[in-house]
């Protein structure tokens, strides 16, 4: 190698990724991470909004990533861009409302656009060959490559071996022989690499990078559409799908139910903008109310405020409700029975 | 030198990271930005950030309830 190259990679916040930039960083390479923000991103907001744990700090996890790697992260919100994505994916969804192969299109794309704007080299990821999500199958990868504008100067590090060489590669810009040829989900390589970096403390989220892989989240969401009779969402409302309890005891109005107190502090900031009600007689969650409901329905709503409260088992819960600017008024009910609750309301 | 303000209150992680990072893109090397946070993520994330950024953090503290973190920026290089 003549001259160190530059390389944009793309940092989820996961230890794949954090492999693959270390990988990288042997070579001589020189590294600069993005990190997009969809709006679905697991990172940060759930856990901004649950009460918080004192003893765990919580952290974003690019950024800790980064850290360790020592390389500089540039962040992109893209939450405006992505909704193309979500809402009409060429490629269809994953096993939830997942468009994995679309959005990773879109993401190598936007790391195409920035590497030619900062004259780098390549991009680089943390993919590994017939991992999940389905967009690392062996058919995938390819597609990535091409709608994304990025084609040979795509590299994925850490099954590389199992693919035809790229220009980085071919160019003699990184050594091949020193890539590696992971395969499959078992997860025991990268942990075992992990370990020999002397890699602690990274994150392992269960699901995906983002919540669309996660099937009560994607109910929620399909539950949104469908009863607005059009695929869209504003930002707050994908936010929304993240909080509480979410419960559509008909088509017209649905309750968010705050499970404990961050929830209830985070749904407050939300009481200009739809009916609210809480207990005043009792300790309880605060509820919005989506949508229109009758005054039946209020009422309703009322009865399932009282019973996610400490007075579910009183005689009457006195409750208040609230319009959005702010005209209240108390309704007096008896907490609805968990045995009147169909489980069908549950989104 | 100039000092500016960025108000990042009611905005979750990454958000207040995110409009930080733009905001000292156009800074000049020694200029001093205060932001204000109401997410308490910020008190981590925003130093983090200027760690790898090449930025200085001259304070954080809860004032009001809120997290605000006073930096300083780095060289030419520091932001991008
Ligand atoms: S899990 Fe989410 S962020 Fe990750 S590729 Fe799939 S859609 Fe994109």
């Amino acid at each position: 190698m003549t001259q160190a190259r530059k390389a944009v990679a793309l940092i989820s916040g996961g230890l794949d990724s954090l492999l693959a930039a270390r990988l990288m960083l042997d070579q001589g390479i020189h590294v600069e991470g993005l990190n997009f923000y969809t709006g679905f991103c697991v990172e940060g907001h759930t856990h901004a909004i649950r009460e918080r744990r004192r003893d765990k700090p919580r952290r974003n996890n690019a950024l800790w990533v980064a850290e360790q790697l020592g390389i500089r992260l540039h962040l992109i919100e893209v939450v405006e861009e992505y909704k193309a994505i979500v809402i009409n994916p060429k490629h269809g969804y994953g096993a939830n409302l997942n468009p994995c192969l679309d959005c990773k299109g879109f993401m190598v794309g936007k790391a195409r656009a920035w590497m030619e704007a900062n004259d780098f080299d390549f991009i680089f990821t943390g993919e590994v060959l017939g991992q999940r999500p389905n967009s690392q199958r062996r058919d995938a990868l390819p597609v990535v490559a091409r709608e994304s504008g990025a084609f040979d100067r795509l590299l994925r590090p850490l099954c590389a071996k199992l693919l035809a060489p790229t220009l980085p590669e071919r160019e003699g810009w990184v050594d091949r022989d020193k890539l590696l040829a992971l395969n499959g989900r078992n997860r025991k390589p990268q942990i075992a690499l992990a370990e020999s970096y002397g890699f602690h403390g990274y994150a392992q989220p269960a699901g995906g990078c983002c919540f669309l892989t996660d099937a009560n989240y994607s109910n929620r969401l399909s539950d949104l559409w469908a009863t607005r009779g059009s695929k869209h969402y504003e930002i707050d409302d994908i936010m929304l799908l993240k909080v509480g309890r979410h419960m559509r005891p008909a088509p017209n109005f649905k309750l968010i139910i705050g499970r404990e107190e961050g929830e209830n502090n985070y749904l407050g900031g939300y009481r200009g903008r739809f009916v609210h009600m809480a207990a005043t007689s009792h300790h309880g969650p605060l509820v919005l109310i989506e949508g229109e409901p009758t005054d039946a329905d209020v009422q309703l709503a009322a009865r399932l405020t009282a019973r996610f409260g400490q007075g579910r088992h009183a005689d009457k819960v006195t409750i208040e409700v609230t319009d959005p600017r702010g005209g209240s008024r108390l309704l007096e009910v008896s907490p609805l029975p968990s045995n009147e609750i169909p489980p069908s309301w549950y989104l | 030198m100039n000092r500016y303000q960025l108000d990042a209150r009611n905005l979750l992680c990454p958000m207040p990271v995110i409009r930080t990072q733009d905001r000292m893109a156009a800074l000049q090397s020694g200029d001093i930005l205060e932001v204000r946070c109401t997410d308490p993520g910020a008190m981590q994330d925003i130093p983090t950030w200027c760690r790898i950024s090449g930025h200085e953090v001259l304070d954080s503290r809860i004032e009001d309830g809120d997290v605000v973190v006073t930096i300083r920026a780095g060289g030419p290089a520091g932001s991008k």
